[in-house]
């Protein structure tokens, strides 16, 4: 039952030791119940690893850490501990050949990714009195459902908006006296020259409060920004699919850094190359174990995303320790408009456009309030027959394959050969000119 | 038939500076030259006295060049001589893709440049149409 500033005062208020304690004793609850499932039973196996000697969180180490290509390699059916049939809902991350990765929930699942999500916004401050925009992609991406049923929960006036459609999104808010909104970061930027253009201030034109930020990284400048031009108070968010999706971490009113809930997740911060833990406030991979899901766990999962502890406990009386805003990745993933893109997604597209390797670049950049993402591609002389024509019609294949690909529509620059740098060793193939994305 | 040098160019400052100076540098001669461009980029079309050459150093270079196939039509340089040779054309149902045309001057006629899908018949009916066409070598000697 929420109580003052808190949702789930139980969980939020529990101290260290306490937190500690519980997440052994649901550990041991997920490592008996992955015995369940052919791919840990497998994994526990060739790592030799011993469930049930678990003593400490300190031993969950001795299993290798699992990652994206892990849950690529096969059919993701054979993580499930739980018979297909009690599987409700699947959501997967963005990609389409193949690159995919699947998560599967049950109603259990679901309940307590729910409560997870109702926990940080209630922790912002939202209310049951509030009108909510979710102004998020619904379907396989989580940030839609996810905050959805959790501001349902909490008893909020819902507008399942989803994503674009700007003067729609400013029309429901004035409307309905939206007060709370979930957003990507750079739309919401952009969404201010769609208000400048209606006449409109969103300050004294909406009612809005609160607004809920994430899927995409962005500078404490650009919340600022947002902040101080709608008169609303930006909390960042963290999440990512295969930890369910969003409510993994979030900022409490004093916006220095993210809880982490610990009660449902083991937080780890390595090094990515020694996959040794870092000491406490350096700058690491965030490493999750899943504690409050029973279809699907996944042990020592490896976000690739950079970031660090803080060292202190947050004035907010939470024990639940904090993560700074995401650094970088220790992959070559980057994000556009809120969805996941990796490089190799656009070579694959390219090459089967054009049968060849093809030296290409991504150029990320802000143009006016907008994110722009260009793909260059070398036009070599086995790729073409001289004409014009040809050349217009190769540009459109490769844009509208690329959306189809990464769901994204990229502006294709097609350029000479030797233009771009060569293609071998660590060509720079992602070039991120956007202010707003990462502070110096 | 003759071939032009096709060369995809990026439309920015220098581009035809830097492909007319490996040209020079071979000591190609230019008979005649089109550009055919959209915003971004433009194919620069060359009818050169040595194409084979040209292409060889153009690639050699970095450049993306494309050795293409066109038709050399002689014709007279008076009214209606570029009339003559699209009727005739038209008539066969030939459509012509791009074309350009340049003046011999101490010769009082004039060459006309196409570029169409289907080689043989067009050459066939300009041929029949009593045309005159050039070859590479041709077009070399001017």
């Amino acid at each position: 039952m929420p109580k003052g500033d808190f949702w789930n005062p139980e969980m939020e208020l529990l101290d260290r030791g306490e937190i500690e304690a519980l997440q052994m004793k649901r550990l041991r609850e997920v490592l008996e119940r992955c015995e369940r499932s052919p791919f840990y039973r497998e994994w526990f196996r060739e790592a030799g690893f011993y469930p049930h000697k678990v003593c400490s969180l300190a031993d969950l180490r001795s299993l290798p850490p699992m990652d994206k290509d892990t849950l690529r390699g096969g059919d993701p059916r054979r993580f499930l501990t739980v018979p297909l049939e009690d599987v409700v809902r699947l959501h997967s991350s963005s990609g389409t050949t193949g690159q995919a990765t699947v998560v599967f929930h049950t109603a259990r699942d679901i309940e307590a990714w729910t409560e997870l999500v109702a926990r940080c916004m209630y922790m912002t401050g939202v209310r049951r009195s509030d009108v909510f925009q979710n102004m998020m992609g619904y379907g396989l991406f989580t940030g839609g459902l996810g905050f959805h049923y959790a501001a349902e929960r909490i008893g909020c006036l819902v507008i399942p908006a989803g994503s674009g459609n700007s003067r729609r999104q400013i029309q429901l808010m004035r409307d309905f006296g939206t007060t709370v909104i979930h957003v990507i970061p750079s739309y919401a930027l952009y969404l201010l020259d769609v208000f400048r253009e209606l006449g409109l201030d969103p300050k004294r034109d909406t009612a809005l409060r609160i607004a809920l930020i994430g899927a995409e990284p962005h500078t404490e400048s650009l919340r600022l920004r947002l902040e101080e031009s709608y008169g609303f108070k930006a909390y960042n968010s963290y999440g990512l699919s295969e930890m369910s999706g969003p409510g993994v971490a979030f900022e409490c009113p004093f916006q220095e850094g993210m809880h982490v809930w610990e009660d449902s997740f083991i937080l780890e911060v390595l090094d990515p190359d020694s996959l040794e833990p870092v000491p406490v406030g350096e700058e690491g991979e965030l490493v999750f174990t899943s504690l409050h899901r029973e279809g699907m766990p996944l042990l020592r999962y490896r976000t690739r995303d950079l970031a660090y502890v803080y060292p202190d406990t947050c004035r907010c009386g939470r024990s639940h320790r904090r993560i700074s805003r995401i650094k970088g990745r220790t992959d070559d993933m980057f994000i556009v408009k809120g969805v996941n893109i990796f490089p190799m997604q656009v070579e694959r597209v390219l090459l089967g456009i054009l049968g060849v390797g093809s030296n290409y670049q991504i150029v990320l950049d802000t143009v006016g309030s907008r994110d722009e993402m260009r793909v260059l591609v070398e036009v070599s002389g086995d790729i073409w027959h001289g004409e014009v024509r040809e050349l217009n019609r190769l540009r459109r294949r490769i844009t509208e394959q690329l959306r189809r690909e990464i769901l994204v529509t990229p502006l294709v620059e097609l350029v000479e050969p030797g233009t771009l740098p060569a293609g071998e060793g660590k060509a720079v193939r992602v070039v991120d000119k956007r202010e707003h994305v990462r502070e110096e | 038939m003759a071939h032009q040098v096709n060369v995809f160019a990026q439309n920015r400052p220098g581009r035809l500076e830097r492909l007319t100076e490996v040209l020079k540098d071979e000591g190609i001669n230019i008979r005649a030259i089109t550009i055919a461009g959209t915003e971004e980029f433009g194919v620069v079309k060359l009818l050169v006295d040595d194409p084979k050459k040209a292409h060889r150093a153009l690639l050699r270079e970095g450049f993306s060049a494309y050795l293409k196939e066109v038709i050399a039509v002689i014709m007279e340089d008076r009214p209606g001589g570029l009339h003559r040779v699209c009727r005739v054309l038209g008539e066969s149902g030939v459509n012509i893709e791009d074309a350009y045309g340049f003046v011999v001057q101490d010769r009082g006629t004039a060459v006309l440049v196409v570029e169409v899908e289907k080689i043989p018949e067009a050459e066939k009916v300009l041929r029949e149409g009593g045309f005159e066409l050039m070859t590479d070598e041709e077009l070399y000697s001017l």
